[in-house]
């Protein structure tokens, strides 16, 4: 339905990058924020950064979104290093930022700042690389999976009972797509998906979204094959996860997170056969070691996201948990001399 | 080049490709259909209706339709809990569903439970054009395909020509106007009774099928579909002449183009295999054809039809039962693997009675096809869900034998445990992923294990007080971010600390067994702490280590296992941002003492309190913590207005104030208090106190650490010392420890005496509360009265949460001073064993619980913070300055050392 919609002037440039090369998504934040070695006081702002206006009894440390509006300077650096690193499109830094997913910290009254300030940040980052080299970027309004699932029960002597409801997730999305719109999203990016009953919630409310906007952005959609199943949490396969996406008319489809790009392989092939759309894939900087650390260093990455490229299955590379700068550069220049894929047209 | 199909999707993908001829649309799950379906729905037999939507799909219906419309149930509710139900069925689940209903806000509902690519069945422009372009913008938006019956506000299209033109133009709506994908679209052109002795019927079946013929030719992409059992309407209760009509209306129909059908996957018989006399006379009615042998196609079929009433031509379709010809185990294994719990009980009686006793049924075949399943899931072979319903058979199968073990017990007098064990589990602080750690609780719970959850985000003290208060075998851990792997090193720390020797169970996306092996199993030398790699591996593992028969040679495995991969590791470890302890010294808080003189206390030594008054304390009493204590996460007392926890919380605050009633007027607590001050000056990173105001003769050094982590912008690392002014300027420092009493553990046993578990924890959770409120109000009390530094002071008792008053009062064992042998030193200087009967157990760990200590510390800039990480060279110092051997100082700030003790991982 966003078919019906005219195109934001930003979807019109994103499809004509696409059309000429692979771009470029970036990399991990949260791996990024841990070696910033924040404490509870940095969180809320009280030790450093700016005292956030949302009160809350309850700790902070770990409530990485809140950064954005405690510790401003430093996620804008972090988005910085990454477009500089060559991402074309950078993510803000809002997996968390619904009342659902803020209700752990007591934060549901800061999700509307945090998302409009996410996307302002990013933009910010973008305009200051983007001065310095005149390329143009995007910015990706993120929207995490929340920590509950529509579909699926968490006690098994009840296996109807459902911790969260589509409208609860709708409306928390819609709140969340708006702010990120607000703030100057060009994308929205939905990602790491693993109950698809949730990301359908969300494809619903960033229609509504962007019917009040009056535009139709670019939607990114990203699945999560969480193991050895070949299935999402949920129980999906790939094609089936696409299927049940597909009526959102995403800009791209695709997967990130759990694995390392190898392992990865055989879903996105899946995939990239089925989706008459562009394909994304970023995944994981391989498997986190002993001490949950990635360590897959940047060529490594590289070289196996090249092969993505090579067989022709990917329009948007990146990185997901432990990638950094360097593995983000290193994939934009491995992936530099291979053509994006040609994206299927129905017949 | 992929084509334009209709895709849909369950857990598995459905694609309607030109190979396939017809799909076959599972109707028995319609209580409007099926009188079966419409009793189990109405009589809330879940468990059965859900059998009747397996079957189904075990005999081949491609798509499941649900249909919930009936005038005595609440079909909304209905749909809901049953697509819910459904969806943890993966068997079921695989397929897409037909959400059915005439009923719009029952549709929606049903949208929004399914995460496949549903069929919407129906819309229609019955209510006009408007309606109908809203609900299919709808349809779109949560991503459905849809099922369009050719009605419109003159009615329902009856000839072809009223079905095409219908078709036809909510065709262009959907398409142009709403920008709906053509091939999501499944006309409904409605099937009629044929044969009904009414002349006007005759030819409903051939209007169906040209108009049919005409939409495939016509309309680009479009399907269509139809309610098969609608034609044979006048032959109810003959079901082989129905089946053949069925079966000859849908042959020439699919030929026609009809793609799509509701039908019976069970019952239809095959076209090729009806009686030749039948099925002519079936097809002269649904072609509405002349019969040869003259007279109406009506009246041949009703002569006939009573030749064929309970006849052949309907076959049922078996599903394949073969395995229940299988051995004994075998079949119990395939119920585990496949999570079929029809034939469980029948067949877990049996192996009983075969089995020397009822546990050798656990111990053996059900725990032998456990394995299976374990062993399928690890290989990538089976998915969750399906290991959840493994687990329920399980739990099914245990249920039988329970009885039968009860009554081996009640005879042998043997005391036996009722649960195999009972397992805490919780998903450790600041990590709020808590799936994984669901569902290995859910597994374990359905192996007869009992199960405590602790929920997410649990502090380490939380998870060790319940351990100890519960009792608990195991101990499982989970988390999901790379910081949850430190809480679980810390909580092993913990738990060496606190004297445990339970198992400690590890698990989630970043644990792994190198890290366990290196980082978690040194630090918990007394127990075992076992890497577990995904949910259908915990029932094994934590049988293991409970079998007195195998646990020892499992543990010394483990032990040795893991030892070897300790071996094998780097120790080295990059140095982390920390400073040296030299460098942090450099860094103190550096508040101006010069003119500096605290105002001296009203006595120097100790006071004890005992003119305590409960209904006084109350009104001191922060509910936010105890609302905690419940799970009710909210400031109070807003929380008592929330939304979704106001009603919980209000009865919870209004039980709570009812027995704090009780506590007052029938004094069910003693509380004691003792409270000292002495002379005191910062000497380096300690607090000398000093007999006397000369501070000639030292009386104690409480002994203080310095944070050692990398400050910015100028922050300091600091230290408790860093509050305390230095030798040459007059100080003092306060102590005190106040306890509700030991009666609180004899009144909650009185309650779980009496089966109230709730008055059992509402009174600790009171007497916790009564302690902390004692805690605030004597704070109060110092600073207005015994040391008299804040004697303007006129907050109300509930102003005093925010502590927005001058001082701290930090606690030994608590961030600012994570070092609780510290308490030995406040505890001598206090007497308070024998002033208030609060005693510390080896582990510092002060008893009754619901009692508090800490320090007073006066000065209007000091603060509560966090020591956080400390290196070596700290706690080397820190040990010489305590007079403590380093290992023993180590093994006290296990939590909070950042690097590996020597004496840890040898």
């Amino acid at each position: 339905m966003t078919g019906r919609l005219p195109p934001s002037p930003a979807f019109e440039a994103l499809n004509r990058a696409a059309a000429e090369r692979i771009l470029i998504l970036d990399g991990a934040m949260g791996t990024q924020i841990q070696n910033l070695g924040l404490g509870e006081d940095d969180y809320t702002g009280h030790g450093s950064g700016h005292v956030c206006r949302h009160h809350s009894d309850h700790p902070q440390k770990g409530n990485n979104d809140l950064l954005i509006l405690t510790q401003p300077e430093a996620v804008e650096e972090i988005h910085y290093r990454y477009a500089m690193a060559g991402a074309d499109i950078v993510e803000t830094n809002t997996f968390s930022s619904t009342t659902i997913a803020q209700a752990d910290y007591a934060l549901e009254a800061a999700v509307h700042d945090l998302n409009v300030e996410g996307a302002r940040v990013v933009r910010r980052a973008l305009d200051r690389a983007t001065a310095q080299d005149g390329k143009p970027r995007w910015v990706a309004g993120a929207l995490g999976p929340t920590n509950r699932t529509a579909s699926i029960s968490p006690d098994v002597n009840n296996p109807g009972f459902r911790a969260v409801t589509f409208e609860e997730l709708r409306v928390a999305y819609l709140q969340q797509a708006t702010g990120l719109i607000a703030g100057g999203a060009d994308i929205l990016l939905i990602e790491t998906i693993f109950d698809t009953l949730n990301a359908k919630a969300a494809i619903f409310a960033c229609i509504e979204a962007m019917e009040a906007h009056g535009r139709a952005l670019p939607l990114m959609i990203s699945g999560t094959i969480t193991d050895a199943s070949g299935r999402t949490l949920s129980g999906q396969t790939p094609t089936a996860f696409w299927h049940s996406v597909r009526h959102a008319n995403p800009w791209t489809v695709g997967l990130n997170c759990a694995l390392g790009a190898e392992a990865m392989r055989p879903h996105l092939a899946e995939m990239a056969g089925v989706a008459d759309t562009l394909i994304c894939a970023y995944p994981n900087a391989g498997l986190p070691n002993a001490f949950g650390e990635y360590d897959e260093g940047p060529d490594d990455t590289a070289r196996q996201v090249a092969e993505f490229a090579r067989e022709g299955l990917v329009n948007v590379v990146g990185g997901c948990c432990g990638t950094t700068p360097d593995h983000i550069r290193a994939i934009a220049e491995a992936v530099a001399q291979f053509s994006p894929r040609k994206v299927p047209e129905y017949a | 080049m992929p084509e334009r199909q209709l895709r849909l999707s369950g857990l598995e993908p459905f694609v309607l490709t030109s190979d396939i001829p017809f799909v076959n649309v599972g109707e028995r799950t319609n209580v409007t259909g099926s009188a079966r379906f419409r009793k189990l729905i109405k009589n809330r037999d879940y468990a059965t209706a859900l059998e009747v939507a397996r079957d189904q799909v075990e005999n081949g219906a491609q798509i499941i339709d649900i249909n919930m419309d009936e005038g005595l149930i609440d079909s909304r509710a209905a749909m809901v809990e049953f697509l819910n139900l459904l969806a943890a069925e993966p068997d079921i689940a695989r397929v897409p569903i037909m959400i059915d209903s005439s009923k719009w806000e029952v549709i929606e509902a049903g949208l929004q439970c399914v995460q496949g690519k549903p069929v919407v069945n129906s819309i229609s422009m019955k209510e006009g054009v408007e309606q109908f372009r809203q609900q299919a913008k709808l349809c779109l938006a949560y991503g459905a395909a849809v099922v369009v019956m050719a009605f419109d506000e003159q009615g329902q299209a009856d000839t072809a020509a009223r079905k095409i033109e219908i078709c036809e133009r909510a065709y262009r709506i959907l398409v142009d106007e709403v920008g709906f994908p053509p091939e999501d679209i499944i006309f409904d052109p409605n099937i009629f009774a044929v044969a009904t002795g009414i002349e006007e019927h005759d030819n409903y079946g051939v209007d169906f099928i040209e108009a049919t013929r005409w939409i495939r030719q016509n309309l680009p992409y479009a399907h269509v579909s139809g309610g098969v059992s609608n034609l044979s309407f006048s032959f109810r209760g003959n079901e082989p002449v129905r089946e053949a009509m069925h079966a000859v209306f849908l042959y020439h129909a699919i030929q026609a183009g009809m793609d799509m059908g509701i039908v019976n996957a069970g019952q239809l018989a095959v076209y090729d295999q009806i009686d030749a006399e039948l099925r002519e006379a079936c097809e002269d009615v649904v072609l509405n054809r002349a019969p040869k042998s003259g007279g109406t196609a009506t009246e041949r079929l009703l002569d006939i039809a009573e030749k064929f009433r309970g006849d052949g031509g309907g076959q049922k379709r078996e599903k394949d039962l073969s395995w229940r010809e299988w051995p004994i185990e075998k079949r119990l294994e395939h119920a585990l693997v496949n999570g079929i719990t029809e034939y469980i009980e029948g067949d877990t009686e049996e192996a009983r009675q075969a089995a020397e006793r009822p546990l050798h049924v656990i111990e053996g075949p059900l725990m032998a096809g456990m394995n299976v399943v374990g062993d399928l899931f690890g290989a990538g072979k089976m998915f969750l869900p399906q290991v959840v319903k493994s687990a329920r058979v399980m739990k099914q199968a245990v249920a039988v034998l329970l009885p039968y073990m009860e009554e081996e017990k009640r005879l042998s007098g043997a005391s036996e445990r009722e649960s195999a064990g009972k397992i805490l589990m919780a998903t450790v602080k600041g990590d709020v992923h808590d799936i994984g750690k669901n569902i290995v609780g859910v597994v374990l719970a359905c192996n007869n294990y009992e199960v405590i959850d602790l929920g997410v985000m649990v502090p380490p003290q939380k998870i060790l007080e319940v351990a100890r208060a519960e009792k608990v075998d195991v101990i499982g851990l989970s988390g999901l971010i790379t910081p949850s792997l430190d809480e679980m090193v810390h909580l092993a720390a913990e738990m060496e600390r606190e004297g445990f020797d339970i198992p400690l169970l590890i698990g989630g996306a970043t644990t792994s067994k190198i890290h366990t092996a290196v980082k978690i199993a040194p630090r918990y030398a007394k127990g075992p702490a076992v890497y577990v790699t995904d949910a259908s591996r915990a029932v094994g593992v934590v049988s293991s280590l409970l079998s007195p028969a195998q646990q020892q040679a499992y543990i010394d495995g483990i032990r040795d296992d893991y030892a070897l991969v300790a071996e094998r590791h780097e120790r080295s470890e990059a140095a982390k941002s920390r400073l040296p302890l030299q460098a942090a010294r450099d860094n103190p808080l550096k508040l101006d003492w010069t003119g500096f003189a605290a105002k001296t206390p009203d006595f120097t030594g100790l006071k004890v309190v005992e003119d305590w008054d409960l209904a006084e304390i109350a009104r001191y009493i922060d509910w936010t913590p105890f609302f905690q204590t419940w799970e009710l996460k909210g400031v109070y007392p807003r929380i008592l207005d929330d939304e979704k926890q106001g009603e919980a919380a209000r009865n919870l605050y209004r039980d709570a104030q009812d027995m704090l009633a009780r506590i007052i007027d029938e004094a069910w607590f003693k509380p004691r208090a003792v409270v000292g001050f002495w002379p005191a000056n910062a000497v380096g990173d300690d607090i000398r106190l000093f007999t006397g105001e000369d501070r000639e003769h030292e009386l104690a050094t409480l002994h203080t650490l310095r944070q050692q982590v990398t400050k910015r912008n100028g922050r300091p690392n600091v230290a408790l010392s860093d509050f305390v002014a230095p030798e040459g300027h007059r100080d003092y420092v306060g102590g005190f420890v106040v306890t509700a009493g030991p009666e609180e553990q004899e009144i909650a046993l009185r309650y779980e005496r009496a089966n109230d578990d709730y008055g059992a924890i509402m009174v600790k959770a009171l007497s916790d509360r009564i302690a902390e409120a004692m805690a605030e109000m004597l704070h109060e009390r110092v600073r207005k009265d015994y040391w008299g530094y804040g004697a303007a002071e006129t907050y109300a008792p509930q102003d005093l949460i925010g502590e927005p008053y001058d001082g701290i009062r930090p606690a030994p064992g608590y961030p600012a001073q994570p070092d609780h042998t510290e308490k030995l030193t406040l505890f001598r200087l206090l007497d308070a064993e024998a002033t208030t009967g609060v005693t510390l157990t080896e582990s510092m760990a002060m008893w009754p619980g619901s009692s508090v200590s800490g320090l007073y510390i006066g000065h209007p800039d000091s603060y509560y913070f966090g020591v956080a990480k400390i290196e070596e060279d700290q706690a080397r110092d820190y040990a010489a300055r305590k007079g403590m051997d380093l290992a023993e100082a180590e093994r006290w700030l296990a939590p909070i050392l950042n690097y590996v003790r020597k004496d840890a991982v040898a």
